[in-house]
């Protein structure tokens, strides 16, 4: 699998000069099959840039999104393949008790929010709930899981052959935790983890910053690195960068965990427009 | 996905961290009835830490605490509210004995409720009790 950062900053885009670096667009992964399967996990407003990338080619695209937030859903209506009449795409999203994916996503794409209603994008889509087991994707095996974040939130497993990734880019796995980590059975997002050659994680605040944001589904940096470290994944990709996380923020707490000296894993700069192989 | 490294169901965790969190005494089950975790409260009524008991089957705990009707006769298990919060997918509530682990005799309320997910899974119960004077 081939993978791509194209937006990397969580809960709102955070363009300018201060974060060229790491990027200011909202979470959207690129992942592609050694066939060339397009796998796009979330909407954000990296999205756009990709779309530009892809206009205008052939095949399939599968949108999987972890969850409806609107920084993870914001670039859904400037996706450019959207408005391909011949193009096929797959949305995929968390189930509901309650509404269907297309009633809650037709919120936000729909007037007042956006001036092109769901019902109306001319290409051929097709919305599902993602299935509690696993499924394929033009040879990827996909296993999605709900994991500790407000509202019903998943996070995926991609595999091809004996290789995965684990993307939970909005994720607190510590929360009520008394001792973090505990049992990896009573972990959060463990499953979905374990033993992944790539753990695309949530990395969003400081520990002194969340302290005062306990419960709003995202993970201080050193639980990022516990999680990881628990589940025995082989490279970490901090993710979902707090927008208020400058450049020259998040170059220092890159260089404090890499002094750090028990590291079980390989860390990667979460920055938009990183390719590397899994 | 729960094969893959055993782990347990979102709801499950939470509800366990919930439980750890609250002063009242919760008692959580899996699907099949078997006690997956008790917090701190109930172990001063069960007369025992959770780390020392561990996950037991619903049969074993069923006859650990044996738990006993006001009239005195020995409560069938299909009685007991996690029961029939499991088997019947609703709340029930009941006032018995149990004896705990430190051999003391306590008379409990108890009140349960099925745990359902998205989706109609059926992840377990949870049972809140408390001493009745």
């Amino acid at each position: 699998m081939r993978v791509t950062l194209w937006g990397t900053r969580g809960s709102l885009a955070a363009p300018g000069p201060e974060t060229i670096r790491y990027g200011g667009n909202t979470s959207c992964v690129e992942v592609r099959s050694k066939d060339n399967a397009l796998v796009v996990l979330d909407a954000g407003t990296g999205i756009q840039r990709l779309g530009a990338r892809v206009r205008g080619g052939e095949g399939r695209i599968d949108l999987l999104l972890t969850h409806l937030h609107m920084d993870h859903i914001q670039g859904l209506g400037f996706f450019e393949p959207l408005y391909e009449p011949d193009r096929e795409i797959h949305l995929w999203g968390p189930p509901s008790p309650t509404l269907d994916l297309r009633t809650r996503l037709a919120r936000y794409l729909s007037p007042p929010l956006f001036p092109v209603r769901l019902r109306d994008l001319p290409c051929r889509l097709t919305l599902h709930n993602v299935p509690p087991e696993r499924f394929e994707i033009g040879g990827l095996g996909v296993e999605a899981e709900l994991v500790c974040h407000p509202g019903s939130t998943v996070g995926y497993r991609i595999s091809e052959g004996s290789r995965s990734l684990a993307y939970l880019p909005d994720h607190e796995p510590a929360l009520g935790v008394r001792e973090f980590p505990g049992q990896p059975e009573w972990t959060s997002g463990f499953s979905l983890a374990a033993g992944t050659e790539l753990l695309i994680h949530d990395a969003q605040y400081t520990t002194e910053e969340y302290q005062e944001r306990i419960g709003w589904g995202h993970s201080a940096i050193p639980d990022t690195l516990t999680f990881a470290r628990l589940a025995g994944a082989r490279r970490l990709v901090p993710f979902h960068h707090d927008p208020t996380h400058d450049d020259a923020m998040l170059d220092r707490i890159d260089s404090t965990i890499r002094a750090s000296d028990d590291l079980a894993f390989a860390l990667i700069a979460g920055r938009e427009g990183t390719t590397f192989e899994v | 996905m729960g094969d893959l490294m055993s782990q347990k169901a979102i709801e499950l965790i939470l509800m366990r961290q919930l439980a750890s969190a609250l002063a009242m005494p919760i008692f959580l089950v899996d699907p099949s009835g078997s006690l997956i975790f008790y917090n701190e409260p109930a172990e001063q009524l069960l007369g025992s830490r959770y780390d020392e008991t561990g996950e037991m089957s619903m049969k074993e705990w069923s006859s650990l605490f044996a738990p006993i009707g006001e009239d005195g006769s020995t409560l069938p298990g299909e009685a007991l509210p996690l029961n029939i919060a499991l088997h019947k997918h609703r709340a029930a509530h009941l006032a018995f004995w149990i004896r705990g682990l430190d051999g003391v005799s306590r008379k409990i309320g108890a009140t349960a409720f099925p745990l359902e997910g998205q989706g109609g899974r059926q992840l377990g119960a949870v049972g809140i009790f408390w001493e009745e004077p």
